[in-house]
């Protein structure tokens, strides 16, 4: 009864999406309709979200006569597994997506008071046919709740790689971020649907844009740290198709959150900020439709299935086509943006924009050529190499940008930028030299990477200076933990990239191996056994620099539902950088492969990550409660100067 | 019974098994002598596709034949061949989809063109706005 339940209320979800998506488009017609669109929007979200909390239980109690349990679950499987299985699965996933979607639109239903009303009925109608789609997906193609008749006697069991307490939240993260940009979609679609172009729509915009934002740079930051000890060898990035798939709506939301400040604050880059919206949620779609069509073989794509690819791809035409038909159609009569000075804060961030849509452009031909060259009947690899080159002068202008950009004026700046970035830039020159001198054996990016994140640190933080901290804006505040955050991720990388110390050998118990500043004694190989795995697990004693010992203990296990053996590297994280020690096979003379890093800064990467998403949460704050105390605003048609202030 | 279900339990388990019976090659998870050499070598590795993974280098997987191409990327480079060698050599071998950095081909223009290209019409769309901006 438990997925029939789930079922029913899907369908009813989709129904009451059909009757809002009605209901926007008939309009004025019908007179006043405030009374139905919140309520249907509200039903919607709790409808979907009793069909997800269905989903869960039927996994908790681990139904296999429920196709999907019975494929991605098991008896034995510890508790939290059990749940994160629920959405470590394709339908279980879209079933997510929907709920977000559908919770999103609920949110903004309820919450949303500073559009004017026809505005935000049309967002709602934009967010309905949304959904309309992604229901329609996942009861034609992907219903989660199918039962199997027999039911069989013991599950599947759920990918060993995916068993992991990082991972079981990840995915959630991540579609929580890639969903939130529906609603800036949806408002972006309403707005050029009603021409309600001008600062009221940023600011409704805003607070989801940094909320989606912020949860998608944890999202991508826990995964890169999961790939990182999980995997076992020591890499954090590696351009998998389906990385850049998180990561190109997170270029497209950066930009975006960048540009709806110009419109909140000076009504400037009107057209150009609707254009991201549209961009930042296609990208989610994209996104999607490469993980879940089964068009990539990678890593991460655990369904594969060429139906399903084209409904979504069917979907994805639709709704991106759609939006930019009405992007053309309407942008004509959206009125141009204020004017600003080639040197001024709007500048800076339009060349903010431009380096991020170009980064984007970059990683989206890079993630597609393959494809396309592959239907043309050439076979190419795109990877690391190709990304790194690209992307690196990119990033580094990008830093280079940041020395004067939060320093400018709105509208028009004097030409005395130059001295305040006297500062940073000797930095960074300085830097430059010390490192040619003590590390001439790195590589020029990797170099450059670590003086301009030294200038960028410095940088971050001038706009604090000569404030009082006080009074200063919290949405201040987080502008410059973000930006030290991208120099601090930044040295992270550079530190990686150049002084990593790696020693792999193979090793008899008693034996030591020296790696950068480490000793490292293998004391004892023991057999351990978890709730569903058995493991031998080598005791490393490792000494740094002759001091007291500190123990590791990597395993490599061996899972029986499904057969899979994985490392499970053992990190011991120092202020410094990390020491990482992963255990191999045993070679046919009994000696044991080890595998042993010492990667200074290494964490710098992803404390980086945590700052970029502490300081948008910050900005969020911040813009939440100046919110709370505004009034509507189309009853304060002079709403500029109080904002401007906020970032100048 | 048992040792029937024990058998059968061996069978079914021997894909996994299979891998770890085989003597790994010599340079598969050991690293070459010289610290130049070896650099060069690791750097060649991340570059190269790992043709039985899904997305991964032979750099880092755990794969027997990502242990394999790493022992030969070793092997070559020890005995004293050029990375760029080494890369001809495997890609006149698999072909160009073993190497992650595409060169420069007809086929591969595109690509490389590309970045260029997004940053000059942004320049352009950029600088278009504030122009016309002035003058209004």
């Amino acid at each position: 009864m438990i997925a029939e339940a789930g079922l029913a209320a899907l369908w009813l979800a989709a129904a009451l999406s059909l009757l809002q998506l009605a209901v926007a488009l008939a309009g004025r017609r019908l007179g006043d309709t405030r009374a139905i669109v919140a309520p249907v929007a509200v039903a919607q979200g709790l409808l979907t979200l009793f069909s997800f909390a269905m989903l869960i239980w039927l996994f908790v109690r681990t139904d296999l006569s429920v196709e999907l349990v019975a494929a991605n679950s098991h008896s034995a499987k510890p508790f939290i597994y059990k749940l994160s299985a629920a959405w470590g699965n394709h339908e279980g996933s879209m079933l997510l997506w929907v709920t977000v979607l559908a919770v999103a639109g609920a949110a903004m239903a309820l919450l949303e008071r500073r559009l004017p009303e026809r505005a935000l009925h049309a967002a709602l109608g934009a967010q309905a046919a949304l959904g309309l789609g992604f229901f329609g997906f996942l009861l034609m193609a992907s219903n989660p709740f199918a039962r199997l008749n027999p039911a069989p006697v013991e599950g599947r069991g759920l990918n060993p790689l995916l068993q992991d307490p990082g991972l079981a939240f990840h995915p959630p993260t991540l579609y929580f971020g890639y969903v939130g940009l529906s609603v800036a979609f949806s408002l972006a679609v309403g707005a050029l649907i009603t021409r309600d172009v001008g600062p009221a729509l940023a600011r409704a915009m805003r607070p989801w844009v940094l909320g989606a934002w912020v949860l998608l740079t944890i999202g991508i930051t826990a995964g890169s740290y999961w790939a990182y000890y999980e995997l076992g060898w020591g890499g954090w990035w590696f351009w998998d198709p389906v990385e850049n798939a998180s990561l190109m709506p997170w270029l497209a939301a950066t930009a975006l959150l960048h540009s709806v400040n110009v419109l909140a604050a000076r009504n400037g880059l009107r057209a150009w900020t609707l254009m991201l919206a549209v961009v930042a949620f296609s990208m989610s779609m994209i996104g999607t439709f490469l993980v879940r069509s089964g068009i990539l073989t990678s890593v991460h794509s655990f369904a594969v299935d060429p139906e399903r690819g084209a409904f979504i791809l069917a979907l994805l035409v639709i709704y991106v086509g759609g939006a930019l038909g009405i992007f053309a159609a309407r942008i004509s009569t959206v009125r141009e943006g204020a004017r600003f000075d080639v040197v001024s804060r709007e500048a800076g961030l339009v060349g903010n924009n431009l380096l991020l849509s170009v980064l984007l452009g970059t990683v989206f031909i890079g993630t597609f050529y393959p494809i396309a060259a592959e239907a043309m009947g050439y076979a190419v690899s795109i990877g690391a190499p190709y990304f790194n080159l690209v992307t690196s002068p990119l990033v580094l202008l990008l830093g280079f940008l940041l020395f004067v950009g939060p320093l400018l004026r709105w509208r028009h700046d004097g030409g005395r930028i130059l001295r305040r970035a006297t500062l940073p830039l000797v930095v960074t020159v300085l830097t430059f030299l010390v490192l040619f001198a003590v590390a001439p054996g790195m590589s020029i990016l990797a170099r450059l990477g670590l003086a301009v994140a030294a200038g960028l640190a410095i940088a971050s933080i001038l706009p604090l200076v000569d404030r009082k901290l006080t009074r200063t804006p919290l949405a201040t505040w987080g502008m410059v933990t973000a930006h030290l955050g991208v120099a601090v991720a930044m040295t992270g990388a550079a530190a990686d990239a150049s002084f990593t110390k790696e020693r792999l050998a193979a090793v008899r118990v008693g034996d030591t191996l020296e790696v950068g500043p480490w000793q490292v004694r293998l004391a004892s190989i023991e057999p351990v056994a978890g709730p569903n795995w058995t493991a031998l697990e080598a005791k490393l004693e490792a000494r740094r620099s002759g001091g007291s010992p500190v123990i590791l203990k990597p395993q490599s296990r061996y899972f029986s539902d499904p057969p899979t053996e994985t490392n499970e590297a053992a990190i011991d994280t120092l202020l410094d950088g990390q020491l990482y020690t992963v255990l191999g096979r045993q070679d046919e003379s009994g000696r044991w492969q080890l595998r042993l890093w010492w990667k200074p800064l290494v964490t710098f990467i992803w404390l980086g990550g945590a700052l970029i998403a502490l300081g948008g949460l910050l900005a969020l704050i911040g813009r939440l409660w100046r919110e709370r105390r505004r009034k509507p605003v189309h009853a304060d048609p002079e709403p500029v100067h109080a904002d401007a202030e906020v970032l100048a | 019974m048992r040792v029937w279900l024990a058998s059968l339990t061996l069978a079914l388990a021997s894909p996994a098994l299979a891998d770890s019976a085989q003597p790994a090659s010599p340079y598969a998870y050991q690293q070459l002598e010289d610290p130049r050499q070896e650099a060069q070598a690791k750097a060649l590795m991340a570059e190269l596709r790992c043709l039985v993974c899904q997305g991964q280098s032979i750099a880092d997987s755990d794969a027997e034949l990502a242990g394999d191409m790493r022992s030969l990327v070793r092997e070559r480079i020890k005995a004293g061949e050029s990375p760029e060698q080494v890369r001809s050599w495997l890609i006149s071998r698999y072909g160009e989809w073993v190497s992650y950095k595409p060169g420069l081909s007809p086929e591969t223009l595109f690509l490389w063109v590309a970045p260029l290209l997004l940053v000059l019409a942004g320049g352009m769309l950029a600088a278009g706005q504030f122009k016309r901006r002035r003058r209004s």
